[in-house]
């Protein structure tokens, strides 16, 4: 019986990576490696105000100061930060973000994504910034959003444009002094993207940063900040992928979210970077600070995140309750097969009345992935009737693989409630006999077994990708149940 | 339709069929009977393709086909259809999505393509109507949190919904009310054809009052010690288990 499972089980987790492919675009690049003159050159080469270039370099200071982190439940390589490519962008670029600048190999690359770079053909409704290394290459429909008031454009642009928003909201929920990668971000930082929806307004279609790593020994340091201001809301997605390489990649971000008064944003990613073969080699190293806060009263952020990509996956997307009844919301998918790592999770820190959070993680492992949740609910002693509600799921497909929980609980007001739950359970022969007795061949029916136990975070995510994240649960885990 | 030939078989080391010898044609009914713990599942689960069973000997021949040979996916889309005396929930797995699934594998299997949504919820809804159940539990998740008896009735709608040739109904009858052994009973007299057939295995003779066997077989002790008419059900009924058992040993019936 044993026998059985492992078979299966070792079956089924060796699917292959869709998005490996490299392709050969002009790039500039600068030297490899990490210096203030690295820092004084990203910036100069993105014309940046003097402001900007003072922050990166406070923030590269800081930087040499600190140490990676050792408390995940990880086991990460030494990186040199000096075999490092810090800046890489494509040759030929749009000067007036028309379409017709790009180059070719570029548009092919995103078409083959499923991210085509022209409006007229991409999904309805859903708008996109185009972000390849180091630079964003287009982001369509900007002028249909300015008519509305909504600023959707890549950081660099905001930089330029919008100045002021940047230099106030920027660093806000993440300073650079909060974490070793929050800091290296903040030094050599790229491009992202950039939003802001003003007062009552709602943004009319998804909006979307879509991430690509190409070249290689490089990695990827991108921002993303959004502004959602009194009685706004917006739904944002993001989606990420790399070439498949022998080599380890790293990918350090930032997301800021600032949500104001009765304002509401929504924020999904479908992490797929590559995730390294299957004997563990290569692979994305995603070491990521995304942090929300519910500024005024009523205010709410709601993370949705279907992780199933990265050799290593280290981020806790989290929500600061500041106003009185704001609601901070956390739904979690993260899928570690053949020798991935994930240790992810979030903070939700209740600071005004009322506040409410909500985390629901499901965790997958198989083949030889290991997966932590680590979450921490903190109530601070103003936040009288505060409540959070966390469940904890993991799911373990064969037994080479892990799961842990590490639930951290910070309680410091007598009326708030605070409940936690987790789970830990085996995929069952069982379950998947039921599904070959009706037809459904055992790799068909992992994949609807594994869908079902995520659907509760699935259900969360823009119908759009809904189907897509399915699909990707159920690729990230082929081969392993067969 | 199917033809068993001296099948043993193991589960861990351990001989649980002893030597089976059973022939269905079309159009019949079997009922298997037989106290607990004498086979009765593990035949039907080597019938349906479950690995942790080793066949030692013997061969099963399904619509001429050698049927050990075959994955158990494949076995159920050749037409055999296991009712589940406990039928497994699967969280977060809606009946429609699984049903889908299945059906349209069947479907591709046969060389059809997938059905629409619009005619695959018109065939739910039909088969719903047909074998009488709440048309509330099509919408849950696959078994999660269904009685007992919903879940037997949620085995003959999926059983409804894929028309095998060879039903076997393990025990579908056990711990239902009288109204759900109806609809069980219901499901499988309106299912029968000419060319189908279907193997009731039950451990008491009620359901039989409702289901009419051509013929009834008693498992004993991995072997099947007696095949007889229907009425050796109520012949069973009367005397109880015990009557078998003391003939086995006394060697009356060999
Ligand atoms: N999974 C299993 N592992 C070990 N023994 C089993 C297993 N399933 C059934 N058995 C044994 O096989 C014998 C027959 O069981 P079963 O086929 O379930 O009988 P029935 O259905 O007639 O009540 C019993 O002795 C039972 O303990
Ligand atoms: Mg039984």
């Amino acid at each position: 019986m044993e026998k059985d499972q492992d078979k299966i089980l070792s079956d089924v987790t060796s699917g292959e990576y869709k998005y490996g492919f490299y392709s050969d675009i002009e790039m500039d690049r600068i030297p490899k490696g990490l210096s203030e003159e690295v820092v004084r050159i990203i910036s100069s080469m993105k014309n940046e105000p003097e402001w900007l270039l003072e922050s990166r370099l406070k923030a590269y200071r800081h930087w040499l100061t600190m140490k990676m982190p050792s408390w995940p439940n990880l086991k990460i390589p030494h990186i040199d930060y000096q075999e490092i490519i810090f800046y890489a962008a494509p040759k030929k670029r749009p000067l007036l973000n028309s379409i017709d600048d790009i180059d070719p190999e570029l548009k092919r690359t995103f078409d083959k994504l499923g991210i085509p770079l022209e409006e007229q053909k991409h999904l309805a409704g859903v708008a996109v910034d185009a972000v390849i290394d180091s630079v964003s290459v287009k982001t369509t429909f900007r002028e249909t959003l300015a008519e509305m008031g909504i600023i959707f454009c890549s950081f660099s642009d905001a930089v330029k444009e919008y100045p002021d928003l940047v230099k106030r909201y920027m660093g806000s929920v993440v300073p650079y002094t909060d974490n070793f990668f929050a800091a290296l971000n903040s030094a050599v930082f790229s491009d992202g993207s950039f939003c802001y929806i003003p007062k009552g307004v709602r943004c009319p279609m998804e909006l979307s940063t879509y991430f690509r790593i190409n070249s290689a020994n490089t990695g990827q340091f991108e921002r993303t900040l959004l502004v959602a201001d009194e009685e706004s809301y917006v739904s944002y997605l993001e989606g990420c992928t790399a070439p498949s390489r022998d080599e380890n990649q790293l990918h350090a971000a930032i997301v800021e979210i600032i949500v104001e008064k009765n304002a509401e944003v929504k924020y999904s990613t479908v992490q797929n970077w590559y995730p390294g073969n299957k004997e563990g080699k290569g692979g994305i190293f995603n070491f990521v600070t995304k942090r929300g806060i519910c500024k005024g009263e009523n205010s709410k952020i709601s993370w949705t995140q279907i992780e199933t990509g990265s050799a290593i996956t280290w981020k806790y997307p989290s929500c600061i309750l500041r106003g009185d009844n704001s609601i901070g919301e956390f739904y979690s998918v993260a899928v570690t097969n053949n020798h991935q790592q994930a240790d992810t999770g979030t903070k939700m820190i209740h600071i005004g009345k009322n506040t409410k959070s909500t985390i629901v993680s499901k965790g997958i492992s198989a083949g030889k992935g290991q997966n932590s949740y680590r979450g921490l609910v903190k109530v601070l002693k103003n936040a009288a009737f505060a409540r959070s509600f966390s469940q904890c799921d993991s799911l373990l497909l064969g037994d080479k693989c892990g799961a842990h929980t590490f639930p951290y609980l910070e309680v410091d007001n007598q009326t708030a409630i605070v409940e936690h739950e987790a789970t830990t359970s085996k995929i069952g022969e069982d379950q998947i006999f039921y599904c070959n007795q009706r037809g459904i061949a055992t790799e068909d029916a992992i994949g609807l077994i594994v869908n079902g136990y995520a659907r509760e975070v699935i259900n969360k995510l823009p119908m759009e990708f809904a189907v897509e994240a399915q699909k990707l649960l159920q690729i990230s885990l082929e081969g392993s149940v067969g | 339709m199917l033809i068993i030939k001296n099948l043993k078989a193991s589960i861990g080391g351990k001989s649980i069929l002893k030597g089976i010898t059973l022939e269905v044609k079309p159009g019949e009914i079997h009922a298997i009977m037989g106290p607990n713990g004498s086979g009765k599942s593990t035949l039907a689960a080597v019938l349906a393709g479950r690995e942790f069973v080793e066949v030692n000997e013997g061969t099963v021949l399904y619509q001429g086909k050698n049927l050990l040979g075959m994955a158990a996916e494949d076995r159920a889309k050749e037409g055999i259809f296991l009712g589940f005396q406990y039928p497994i929930e699967i969280p977060g797995v809606s009946m429609v999505n699984f049903m889908k699934t299945a059906v349209n594998e069947h479907r591709k299997h046969k060389g059809l393509d997938p059905l629409s949504a619009s005619d695959f919820l018109k065939m739910m809804r039909e088969k719903k109507e047909m074998v009488e159940i709440d048309s509330k539990l099509a919408n849950r998740s696959v078994n999660e949190g269904f009685s007992g008896g919903e879940k037997k009735k949620n085995e003959i709608f999926q059983m409804a919904m894929l028309e095998p040739s060879l039903a076997i109904l393990d025990e579908t009858d056990s711990g239902l009310d009288i109204d759900a052994l109806r609809v069980v009973a219901n499901g499988v007299n309106k299912l029968k054809r000419s060319d189908n057939s279907f193997i009731v295995i039950t451990h008491y003779q009620r359901l039989l009052d409702y289901i009419v066997p051509d013929v009834v077989h008693v498992l004993y002790d991995g072997r099947i010690v007696k095949t007889a008419g229907k009425e050796l059900a109520l012949e069973l009924e009367e005397k109880g288990y015990d009557w078998i058992k003391r003939e086995v040993e006394n060697n009356v019936i060999a």
